[in-house]
């Protein structure tokens, strides 16, 4: 095994784990602003896949990584606004919701794809071209670390902002009312309805960048299903953080890394099977689970629809 | 999560002829329109395609109904439905979510072709075909251990730990069938059974056993929740978990029996299918009911007996539109839109209706949120 620890082999595991990490960190950090609030998301697979598609299509048009991310990211948040509609404002069941968003999702981009580039199957061109100038010169020990693109200083920029917002500001301060004590929050003088609205819609928007940088730049194209269950992870790490989002980065690179060194170790011709490198990330999360059981928490009033006055 | 109360008011009382009749039309209205409307919204989808939606559906139906090969097809695939959704129903009932159907069914099926045409050349077919049902059966509640024993001793939410399984459940599927199940020649698929280990059509037809095996399937859960005390506690669990605990009930206990009792009926549709119908599998093989059959379980107000229609329905629309998708140049996965979005336009519906009657039960159901609340 020696032989394998080169500084390349290191490189590649660091390079692909974090460029793994990325969807995850987005989606990740959607959800735990999404479930500070009280809103289980279960339909953040369904609004990535949205955000990934419309990503890819503005990107293979436009040739722009900036304008595909945003796209993405409005599409992910126009998809959300089906949860605000049934789940927020008519306090319909969210899982149920949440199921038929990521079923209506997945049939949906398909057709849509299927149907706009049958046979063509286009690529995108390799995310170097695309990669920021300035800060892939940066000269850098430790190599692939820091020619990263953009989004991935955005995403840890966003880590540190969100986290300061949720613990330390009076809109944070709301979304973890609305999730712990609606009630309270109310009486306050504050809607829960509007607090959780802007919860949900800033996670779909997440998640849709989420899914427009794995289409755009770990997948390079789109196929049906390419988030593979991206969704439904982001969704554990976030049950797992308890509100504390730099587990979220935690959570992101424990998920790039275990696919990155999987894909390493092939790449430097010790073979593993493609299928259990797909199992890998769900293991290990299963065994965090195990492990920290006791320690995932979830806001008291998750999942549970608010109606004013109903005490 | 109060997720099942709006069901749950739907479920039959009983009730005086007259308003048990006028309970029948709102339930079957209920249950039409989103199907209809999704029906609609599928149909001005096509549109926009350049796709003729009548041809479409008109397709669809000759393909499952019309022609015999296809109306037999179609009943067959009722089995594994009626057989998850059973899976489904108990777990729902007590408010339990095992969305991990997928691998659940998948490494049981793997289980089912890799090990069937062994077993079958060294026992009589009889005892083959209970063999491998029960090891299916086994291997389908094995899958739900680890998440009911996180929901029942530190309550982690089991719907994101069954999915979790659900994708290490295919990977380790796959696994299986490349590996220690593979047959002989180039593709990884395992053997296949003969024909005559193959479960045996219902006299006159060229449907299999297992349809008749699921529909007793059905009709004992439905009785087991209208006639047994079993039912009831996983009714009481799934309408407030509190009281359950108060009555001195076993949560934890009644938590992993339903969780074993839906991935087993799982396991079983797996082994029917393989048996009945496929003979073996081959690794990129997944039919992934899973999500789909998750709206008509709903359709149905998580009742084993009304989830008979609606599975009929499915299969027609899964025979069918396989066909008609081929046809009109569109991938399969359109049927996953068509059952997103009959999901979403039952729950609106149904929103629409609880609105309408709210005014009529609001001291019932004011009483009833308070004492979930507290």
């Amino acid at each position: 095994m020696t032989d394998v620890l080169t500084p390349s082999f290191v490189t590649t595991v660091i390079a692909l784990g974090i460029t793994a990490a990325v969807p995850l960190l987005y989606a990740s950090l959607g959800e735990i602003f999404a479930e500070s609030s009280g809103v289980l998301n279960v339909g953040l697979e369904g609004m990535m896949l949205s955000g990934a598609f419309a990503g890819f299509v503005v990107t293979l048009e436009t040739r722009e990584l900036l304008l595909g991310l945003l796209a993405g990211g409005v599409a992910g948040a126009l998809v959300s606004l089906l949860m605000v509609l049934f789940c927020i404002r008519l306090g319909l069941d969210q899982i149920v919701i949440g199921i038929g968003i990521v079923l209506a999702a997945e049939g949906a981009t398909s057709l849509l794809y299927t149907t706009w580039f049958v046979g063509s199957r286009p690529r995108l061109p390799a995310i170097d071209e695309l990669a920021v100038p300035i800060l892939s010169e940066l000269p850098v020990v430790g190599g692939s670390l820091f020619t990263q693109p953009l989004a991935v200083y955005v995403g840890l920029g966003l880590v540190v902002v969100c986290g300061w917002v949720l613990r330390r500001t009076t809109i944070g301060l709301n979304v973890r009312a609305a999730g712990e004590r609606p009630d309270s929050l109310d009486a306050a003088g504050v809607s829960v309805v509007r607090v959780r609205t802007l919860a949900e819609v800033f996670c779909g928007a997440l998640a849709g960048v989420g899914g427009a940088y794995l289409a755009i730049v770990q997948a390079g194209t789109f196929g049906a299903f390419v988030t593979g269950g991206v969704g439904f992870i982001a969704i554990v790490i976030a049950m797992l953080a308890r509100g504390r989002v730099y587990w979220s980065i935690l959570g992101a690179l424990l998920f790039g890394m275990s696919l990155s060194i999987a894909t390493a170790l092939q790449l430097v011709g010790i073979a593993i099977p493609t299928d259990f490198v797909f199992m890998l990330p769900f293991i290990s999360i299963i065994v965090v689970l195990i492990l920290f059981a006791r320690q995932a928490r979830l806001p008291s009033a998750l999942g549970l629809p608010y109606h004013r006055g109903s005490r | 999560m109060t997720a099942l109360a709006t069901t749950a008011d739907a479920l039959p009382a009983p009730a005086s002829s007259p308003r048990r009749a006028s309970r029948w039309a709102t339930s079957l209205a209920l249950t039409l329109i989103p199907v209809g409307l999704a029906l609609v919204a599928c149909g001005v989808i096509l549109a926009g395609l350049g796709v003729d939606p009548i041809a479409f559906y008109r397709d669809m139906v000759t393909a499952s109904v019309v022609r015999t090969s296809g109306l037999y097809d179609s009943i067959a695939r009722m089995a594994p439905i009626l057989l998850i959704s059973c899976g489904l129903i108990v777990v729902f009932r007590a408010n339990l979510w095992n969305l991990g159907m997928d691998g659940q069914y998948l490494l049981a099926a793997a289980f089912v072709a890799g090990l069937g045409p062994w077993l079958m050349t060294q026992v009589p077919v009889i005892v083959g075909w209970i063999v491998l049902s029960l090891v299916a059966m086994a291997i389908g509640a094995a899958w739900t251990i680890i998440p009911a024993w996180l929901k029942s001793r530190f309550g982690i939410n089991e719907i994101v730990t069954t999915l979790m399984m659900s994708f290490i459940g295919v990977g380790l599927a796959v696994v299986l069938v490349k590996g220690p199940f593979d047959g002989p020649g180039g593709t990884p698929q395992t053997d296949v059974l003969p024909p005559e280990a193959m479960l045996a059509d219902i006299p006159g037809t060229n449907v299999h056993i297992g349809v008749i095996v699921a529909l007793l399937v059905c009709l004992i859960t439905y009785l087991v929740f209208a006639r047994t005390s079993f039912g009831t506690r996983l009714d009481v669990l799934g309408a407030n978990p509190r009281a359950a605990v108060h009555l001195g009930i076993d949560v934890t206990r009644l938590i992993i029996v339903a969780f074993l009792i839906s991935g087993a009926l799982i396991g079983l549709a797996a082994a029917v299918d393989i048996q009945g119908i496929f003979a073996y599998m081959r690794s990129d093989w997944n039919p992934s009911y899973g999500l789909a059959v998750v709206p008509l379980v709903f359709l149905a107000r998580l009742n084993a007996l009304a989830i008979i229609p609606f599975a009929a329905f499915f299969s027609l629309l899964s025979i069918g539109g396989l066909y008609a998708t081929r046809r009109a140049d569109l991938p399969s996965d359109f049927g996953l839109l068509f059952t997103g979005l009959m999901l979403l336009f039952m729950v609106g519906i149904q929103y629409l209706y609880d609105r309408r009657s709210r005014a009529r039960d609001s001291v019932v159901r004011r009483t009833r949120r308070s004492a979930e609340d507290d």
